[in-house]
């Protein structure tokens, strides 16, 4: 038995050295692939990846404000309606909320194309996660800011906009970048809804000739590059609101 | 200046203000003073209507509300600008500059022009002797001169009268001179003024007169002079020992 694992451990270690390094005919051949592929690669970042991760952060963004503040509002109507949204999109997967947009809704009349479909999924999906997250940043603004916002004669926007958002949004940007971090991985799910982003581009590619380990690589790269890059804004928007904090 | 009515205050079943009624002439300096959970800063927020009173009327120069009945959004917003606040724990914006935080209600709430806002801002930050730290956000600055930030913030309103909540109990005992001193100026410029403050000397220097609050209610009112050598009443001589020992 011992023998046997040892055995299919050095075979495939010995496929992978073959495929890969190895045999330099076979490595020029790679490079040559992994050039070729760059281009419809990165179109699909720039033209799907990119801005239905904008979109929908946007869309997303304006949905969760509203809930939190339904969820903190005196209104009960407005915190159910707010508690159902969130538990609703929280407790079922993004996969199958998809699935129920793109292919289930035809079925009774309602046909989204793939990019919309896309938009409103994870849009949904944004709002809700992101509610909890700013309903805690309202909700750690001390009370005295309210006050004094009140007392100054501020009406419950003028305070909101004012006084409450601006503190909390300082104190939302590290989760909320990793909220906006996940998205940009998870439009990768909208390959499954026929949404030609780029994970769809790179399955595309490898399924005509076969390099399945070298593009799903390559394109593992470029999203890692993507999601490095927004760290590096989380930072120097971290520094910018830290302005005005101790520390 | 000041004339309240038969203010009643309750938390859920909780009686906090048992029927108040007091009334302050323009340009008073009104010490109130009483032991904790008394009602004091209750009092205080109910003039500003940061608590709506359940029972009792309010009026403040020509404003009034009866909150005996429903009282509407836009008298409730009269009454509020006829007073201005300076808390415990001077809650300035921490994300605004010393400026910033002055300019702000002339600027959202009464639409002031910025240049304008910003000359009486300055003007005033200088009166509070702050005039090198505009722009300041409210950590580089110390308790003191932060308090005094909420104080040129609250005068920026124009307020008929200013109430200040314990406004140095917060600080350290070297920044408490600074902030009085400026409170005494006001107080000498003919502003009217209620104060809850443990500050005995400065109840005695400034105020007209004192009022003791025990369990929601006035139990005494009198000069300052008279309270603190002969208070008339058996409760008041009790707290003024326990806070003078
Ligand atoms: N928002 C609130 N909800 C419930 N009870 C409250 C609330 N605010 C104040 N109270 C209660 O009302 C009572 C009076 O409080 P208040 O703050 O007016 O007293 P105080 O005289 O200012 O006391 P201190 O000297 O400690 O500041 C206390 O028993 C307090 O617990
Ligand atoms: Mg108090």
């Amino acid at each position: 038995m011992a023998h046997m694992r040892k055995f299919q451990i050095n075979g495939s270690a010995k496929m992978f050295w073959n495929n890969f390094a190895i045999d330099p005919e076979k490595m020029e051949r790679s490079l040559d692939i992994a050039q070729s592929s760059l281009q419809p690669l990165l179109e699909g970042a720039l033209v799907y990846t990119l801005p239905l991760s904008l979109i929908t952060f946007v869309v997303g963004l304006i949905l969760a404000i509203l809930t939190a503040l339904a969820r903190i509002s005196t209104v009960k109507p407005f915190q159910w309606i707010a508690r159902f949204y969130v538990s609703a999109i929280r407790g079922t997967p993004l996969l199958v909320q998809l699935f129920i947009l793109f292919y289930g809704l035809p079925s009774v009349g309602v046909v989204i194309d793939p990019f919309p479909a896309a938009v409103i999924g994870f849009s949904l999906n944004v709002g809700a996660y992101a509610s909890e997250v700013i309903r805690a940043a309202i909700l750690s603004i001390p009370k005295g800011q309210w006050e004094a916002a009140h007392m100054i004669g501020m009406s419950y926007t003028q305070t909101l906009r004012r006084v409450i958002l601006p503190q909390a949004t300082r104190v939302s940007i590290p989760p909320l970048s990793n909220t906006f971090i996940s998205l940009v991985k998870d439009t990768s799910l909208g390959s499954l809804i026929l949404v030609t982003e780029m994970f769809r581009r790179a399955q595309e590619i490898a399924a005509t000739n076969y390099e399945f380990l070298l593009l799903y690589t390559e394109v593992a790269i470029i999203y890692w590059i993507i999601c490095f890059f927004l760290s590096l804004i989380q930072g120097r928007l971290e520094h910018r609101f830290d302005r005005y904090v101790s520390r | 200046m000041i004339s309240i009515n038969g203010l009643h205050k309750k938390f859920g079943d909780l009686e906090v203000l048992k029927g108040i009624d007091l009334q302050v002439n323009k340009g008073q300096v009104i010490v109130v003073i009483g032991p904790s959970g008394s009602g004091k800063t209750t009092l205080l927020r109910c003039l500003n209507i940061l608590e709506v009173p359940t029972a009792g009327s309010i009026t403040i120069d020509e404003q009034t509300a009866d909150f005996s009945n429903t009282v509407n959004k836009r008298t409730i917003d009269l009454l509020r600008r006829e007073s201005a606040m300076v808390f415990q724990h001077y809650n300035l914006f921490p994300h605004m500059t010393a400026l910033q935080n002055v300019m702000e209600g002339p600027v959202i709430v009464k639409k002031m022009s910025k240049t304008d806002a910003r000359a009486k801002a300055e003007q005033l930050l200088n009166k509070v002797g702050l005039g090198d730290k505009l722009d300041f956000y409210p950590h580089q600055l110390s308790g003191g001169q932060q308090q005094r930030v909420g104080i040129a913030r609250a005068l920026a309103l124009e307020p008929k009268v200013m109430l200040f909540d314990e406004p140095t109990s917060a600080l350290d005992p070297e920044l408490v001179g600074e902030v009085l001193q400026v409170m005494k100026d006001l107080a000498n410029e003919g502003i009217t003024m209620m104060v809850v403050t443990h500050e005995m000397r400065f109840a005695n220097d400034v105020a007209n007169e004192v009022i003791f609050m025990d369990q929601g209610k006035i139990i005494e009112r009198s000069k300052p002079s008279d309270m603190f050598t002969h208070p008339k009443e058996e409760r008041t001589r009790q707290f003024l020992n326990l806070i003078q020992s």
